[in-house]
């Protein structure tokens, strides 16, 4: 159990105590047991209270797709349901998808670059990994039509679309043991800033 | 010295930020864990002109967690100190808009207060009780082009001029025996990067951290100073990623003056991100256009007369202006051309810069027109714009430091197959649907800037650059990072470039397809100077393997150096170890020369698309689109690939979708939402491809670039028009082509 925010969590409960809920939640395989105003959306939660910053905020209207995680294996677009809501599920997002190395989708949409600017990519491929094990991408027209809710401002669509048949092709099963990359990139971003 | 030649530049490079960005781990300024940062919520005027007439905040401050409600009535004043010239990014004259200095309202959804509070949930809650009253005064909220007037002189200066002349080309117009002419209209377009501009400021003491997204973080320290009246220094912006901007963060918005306000009121730093509705005033959009072409030509197709006029909006408070009838003027060979221009003032927040600025607008037309007139002709579009061929830039009178259009549309027209095409609209057909094939010619001047970089080699064989540039998106990261490459003698792997922070050497604002023109010049400059250093310290050593070596006879490849002739490869590590140095750094700086008095650069490129048109349903499709481009010399053919398609993927949006709607009576944008404005997403987009024709333009900058991005926006939408045309012999002047407008 990971105690997250201390501080914020004090603060919080002093500050709007009516408002203020306890919930459990799991992120990425870890259980964590956070304070969150009632009214605070998963996606929030995650980026301010659980600093998962890879989950992004494009509208908080539910029409962009780049906050897409998935809550117990289903695309979900986490600024449309409330963290109260999660309550005991549990929630992958960009940073748990690289399990002991790049996931084939995200090798991909590097190789195929997927993506410019970057901002919409973890929706992207969260979305992508949720369709490609719900079966839903068996033709280039129905990849581009259940990736149609994941905008890309930038206008990678095409190379989006390859991206998702290369990792279909690749087979999903066989992510290569590469922890070491995975935590070189981790340390490489903190590195830099 | 010799460097020996290029490996990285040219090669598809994979994005070097890729990893971070596929894996979430990329930062973009609303995402840095600053500690005890509050969260703040806008209070947005709801009215287009008058003045505040009070403001009651009394049930917002008692919302638990709220800090502080910062309004006219309490906040500091501040200087806003004038800048002796406006920033380029800037409107070029008026005022820009000052934040709670008092209770003018200049445009519905200007900011009147903003709450500060410990979370964004009690921030949101705590806006939304707060009470303004207004006293209204009448507002200016119709597009009307009788009350259009001249660029003031600054516009002027800025290379937007009211009236231009060559020749005479109302009477050439009136004497000519084939002629077209016609009203084009571009809606009001926003960005709608994915991401929401957002800012967090942070003062520590005197001295002001904001981790803001920006195109340009030198000016936005630049504009903070004047505005707050403090020094440059004493400022530093952070922006390490930005996620799409596409203009709509060249220039500081107002919000970036209420954050740095909300922390020094508040005592602690605080966030202020817009939300998606809030962009839609609180930055800038391409300004609703009006445009009239008029074209003469003779029956071979030899263009005698064009005139381009065209109406833009601007704000009441500043005068935005864009080059829209630069294509007018030097995109074809014809004597007689005249353009005018005029703005329209509008209680609106202010237009800004959006890819291609001007120019795709300009084109738009200019392109449609063209279209327009080889139908009158009974030419095919191509050979009509062959036939009149800009050998020079006429307008400045100057040749082109590098020009292979005709390349363009000889291997564009191929790829797509346009020979293929029956002339004839309404002729080709397939599954019950219409086809048709459109073109149009493409082109963006290319421009570039003073820049510095920094330069570093480590003792371990390692290189970090450093400028103060950014990457929205185009790859300036991997660009860079192989032109350093290259110059150095390194492996990618081995570099490593830093760019958006203004600790780092002054870099250009990161638009107008500048950057690798201006910093990757900067870059390789550093790089020399840094070789130079150290060839001049391992010759002078002694004890060194290159001891009393003259410069020339000592070459740099693979990561160290050898004796030219032959001779064992001393790597950068036994050298600097040798020298007992942990690194060497190298400065260098790059600016124009006078090419541009005597060239004019552009980049330039052919675009081919086709739409299939359902006749009972008037929806378009964009089958395919194929361009071909003269973007000088190709540093990155896969990044630069993702640009041209990417700025197709805009265009189709600019074609067939996108437009603000507009509400006269409130003068406000009614679908400020991505649900209702409308942009292409993954099915709107099927096929499309970019390609390159050999070209390389030394005359404009040593690299032999010519920049990207602007271009791959332009002449994709009049080239989609034209090919709606052709499939349905409708012509759509009124843009965006909504399925209504087709039956």
């Amino acid at each position: 159990m990971l105690e997250t925010d201390e501080g914020q969590v004090r603060r919080s409960e002093a500050a709007y105590s009516q408002h203020a809920a306890s919930i459990a939640l799991t992120v990425n395989g870890e259980s964590h047991q956070i304070q969150v105003d009632a009214r605070t959306t998963l996606l929030d939660a995650l980026r301010d209270r659980l600093h998962l910053t890879g989950t992004k905020k494009g509208c908080g209207l539910g029409q962009c797709g780049a906050c897409t995680v998935l809550v117990d294996g289903r695309r979900v677009v986490s600024c449309l349901t409330l963290a109260v809501m999660n309550q005991g599920k549990s929630v992958t997002t960009i940073e748990g998808l690289a399990e002991g190395g790049l996931h084939p989708v995200q090798k991909a949409f590097i190789e195929r670059d997927g993506f410019q600017c970057g901002y919409c990519t973890p929706g992207q491929i969260m979305s992508a990994v949720g369709l490609i094990r719900e079966g839903r991408t068996r033709s280039d027209d129905e990849i581009r039509e259940n990736m149609s809710g994941n905008l890309c401002r930038c206008g990678a669509y095409t190379n989006i679309v390859q991206a998702i048949k290369d990792a279909l092709a690749q087979g999903l099963d066989d992510p290569e043991a590469v922890r070491q990359a995975v935590e070189a990139i981790r340390q490489d971003a903190e590195r830099g800033e | 010295m010799n460097v020996p030649l290029a490996k990285a530049v040219g090669q598809p490079v994979s994005r070097v930020d890729g990893p971070r960005k596929v894996t979430g781990h990329a930062r973009y300024a609303g995402e840095f864990d600053v500690p005890g940062m509050l969260h703040a919520a806008l209070v947005l005027s709801t009215v287009p002109k008058g003045a505040v007439a009070a403001i009651d905040g009394e049930a917002a401050r008692q919302v638990p967690g709220v800090h502080v409600l910062v309004t006219h009535e309490n906040a500091p004043r501040l200087p806003y100190r004038r800048m002796a010239q406006r920033p380029q990014v800037d409107a070029q004259s008026g005022d820009q808009l000052q934040v709670f200095q008092g209770p003018e309202i200049h445009f519905n959804g200007q900011p009147v207060a903003v709450v500060v509070a410990e979370t964004l949930e009690q921030a949101v809650h705590a806006a939304s009780l707060v009470t303004v009253t207004y006293e209204e005064e009448e507002a200016s909220t119709t597009f009307d082009i009788d009350r259009g007037k001249p660029p003031s002189s600054g516009n002027e200066k800025a290379g937007r001029p009211a009236e231009t002349s060559m020749g005479d080309a109302d009477a050439a117009f009136a004497a000519a025996p084939v002629k077209v002419e016609a009203i084009y209209t571009q809606p009001r377009e926003h960005h709608n990067a994915i991401e929401p501009h957002v800012t967090i400021a942070r003062w520590d003491g005197d001295v002001l951290t904001l981790y803001d997204k920006t195109q340009w973080v030198d000016n936005d320290r630049k504009e903070i100073a004047h505005v707050f009246g403090i020094p440059e220094e004493s400022i530093r912006v952070v922006s390490p990623f930005v996620g799409g901007a596409f203009g709509s963060a060249l220039r500081t918005w107002p919000h970036v003056t209420v954050a740095a306000l909300a922390a020094k009121v508040a005592g602690r730093p605080v966030r202020v991100e817009l939300t998606r509705r809030e962009l839609y005033t609180s930055v800038g959009f391409r300004p609703h256009t009006v445009q009239r072409v008029a074209l003469g030509a003779e029956r071979d197709g030899t263009l005698t007369a064009i005139i381009q006029e065209a109406w833009g909006q601007t704000s009441a408070y500043e005068e935005y202006a864009e080059v829209t009838l630069d294509p007018a003027r030097n995109t074809y060979a014809c004597p007689n051309v005249r353009t005018r221009y005029r703005l329209i003032e509008m209680n609106t927040n202010s237009p800004c810069p959006m890819r291609g600025p001007g120019v795709a607008t300009g084109l738009l037309a200019h392109e449609t027109a063209m279209d327009e007139l080889a139908v009158a002709l009974g030419m095919d579009p191509v050979e009509l714009r062959l036939r009149n061929y800009a050998e020079k830039d006429q307008h400045k009178d100057l040749p082109w430091s590098s020009k292979a259009l005709r390349e363009c549309y000889r291997i564009g027209a191929e790829r797509f197959g346009w020979s293929g095409r029956q002339p004839e609209p309404r002729s080709m057909r397939e599954d019950g649907q219409l086809i048709g094939f459109g073109m149009a010619t493409a082109a963006y001047p290319a421009h570039r800037s003073e820049a510095s970089a920094e330069a570093t080699l480590f003792s371990d064989g390692t290189a970090l650059i450093r400028s103060a540039a950014s990457d929205m998106g185009p790859g300036t990261y991997t660009s860079i990072t192989q032109v350093a490459a290259d110059a150095l003698g390194l492996p990618v792997e081995a570099v490593r470039f830093e760019l958006g922070d203004t600790d780092m050497p002054f870099a250009p604002v990161h638009g107008g397809s500048i950057t690798l023109a201006s910093v990757g010049t900067a870059v390789e400059a550093a790089c020399r100077v840094l070789l130079e250093d150290l060839s001049n310290v391992v010759r002078a050593d002694p004890d060194g393997p290159f001891a009393n070596l003259s410069a020339d006879d000592l070459e740099w490849r693979d990561g160290g150096a050898v004796r030219r002739g032959g001779g064992e490869l001393v790597t950068f590590e036994t050298l600097l170890r040798g020298l007992r140095l942990d690194r060497i750094v190298g400065q260098g700086d790059s600016a124009p020369g006078d090419e541009s008095k005597t060239y004019s650069s552009c980049a330039f490129g052919a675009v081919f698309a086709e739409v299939r048109v359902d006749p009972d349903l008037g929806t378009v499709r964009v089958h395919r689109i194929v361009g071909a481009y003269d973007i000088g010399r190709v540093v990155n053919p896969k990044t630069a690939h993702s640009q041209c398609i990417g700025g197709m993927v805009g265009a189709i949006g600019m074609a067939l979708l996108e437009q603000a709607e507009w509400d006269e009576r409130f003068g406000r944008v009614m679908n400020g939402n991505l649900a209702e404005y409308l942009v292409p997403v993954c099915a709107d987009v099927r096929e499309l491809d970019a390609l390159f024709v050999e070209s390389e333009d030394r005359i404009f900058n040593p690299l032999g670039v010519k920049g990207v991005a602007e271009l791959g926006i332009c002449g994709v939408a009049p080239a989609i028009g034209n090919a709606v045309y052709h499939a349905t012999g409708r012509r759509i002047r009124d843009f965006p082509i909504l399925p209504e407008k087709l039956l």
